[in-house]
């Protein structure tokens, strides 16, 4: 009954975390929420380069990896501080009530 | 066959967690679900030999980046955000495209019954040494160059973070 997984159910996978995360971003308002969707899809297109690599049997997938964790990193630390400084002057979370450049 | 149990194991825990994560009202509630949800890919990550990112992932995004995303939480008063509408007023039109793009994944995956990768090559030359000290020989050989730039990249974030979250810019 077990089969055996292949590099195909990895990506099938990743294809569902990459969809659910980009759910996240398109209909929530709350932004923080909207950040840890990013970092979902992030993590799909990790699971997709590390399944790559181990199936070409070659570590630059993993190396690239590496690199995307860094760019999350930095991309979760601008934004929260971004969210801060939104918050302090305009006293709100949410994202479709911030349109200060809609005229 | 144990590969096989512990994947559906972490792919439950991943997908899992992402969907509670993109559901739940409470941002805590959601942040904890992201935590099981980073957990089950760090688990798969385990499963394909990638040992470094497997730490990588559990002290780095657990430990760091979800660390981060709790105490903004707390800084941040979260409760009248709690009683509002959740979902914006978009969000019909945002499930109808994120459900065209899977209806073409299924496609794609169904036309041709399989994704069409080629077989992986059979014996490659042979590795020595364990997963980090591959990774470490790639990193500090071939992507010198790229490491130094990704550091100035943390330091322009570091120094940009604590800018944008000073009170009197």
């Amino acid at each position: 009954m077990l089969h055996p997984i292949t590099t195909n159910h990895y990506l099938i996978l990743s294809a569902a975390l990459l969809l659910i995360g980009t759910v996240g971003v398109l209909t929530r308002r709350n932004i923080v929420i909207v950040l840890m969707s990013i970092e979902l899809i992030l993590n799909a297109v990790n699971i997709n380069l590390v399944t790559m690599s181990h199936h070409w049997k070659n570590l630059h997938g993993q190396i690239f990896a590496v690199f995307v964790i860094t760019v999350a990193v930095a991309e979760a630390a601008i934004g929260l501080g971004i969210l801060i400084a939104l918050f302090r002057n305009k006293e709100t979370v949410q994202a479709d009530e911030i349109d200060l450049l809609k005229w | 066959m144990l590969d096989t149990f512990f994947f559906y194991v972490f792919s439950v825990l991943t997908l899992g967690g992402a969907i509670a994560t993109i559901t739940r009202r409470s941002a805590v509630h959601s942040a904890l679900s992201l935590v099981v949800s980073l957990l089950g890919v760090a688990g798969l990550y385990l499963l394909q030999r990638a040992e470094f990112l497997f730490a990588v992932q559990i002290i780095l995004y657990i430990g760091g980046i979800m660390v981060l995303f709790l105490f903004v939480i707390m800084l941040v008063n979260l409760d009248d955000a709690e009683r509002q509408k959740q979902f914006n007023r978009q969000w019909l039109l945002g499930l109808v495209t994120s459900a065209l793009v899977c209806a073409q994944m299924v496609w794609m995956l169904t036309k041709g019954g399989t994704l069409g990768l080629p077989e992986p090559p059979q014996s490659t030359s042979v590795q020595t040494g364990g997963n980090i000290e591959q990774l470490a020989d790639l990193l500090f050989r071939e992507y010198l160059l790229p490491f130094e730039a990704v550091s100035l990249l943390l330091l322009v974030a570091i120094v940009g973070s604590v800018m944008l979250a000073r009170k009197n810019p």
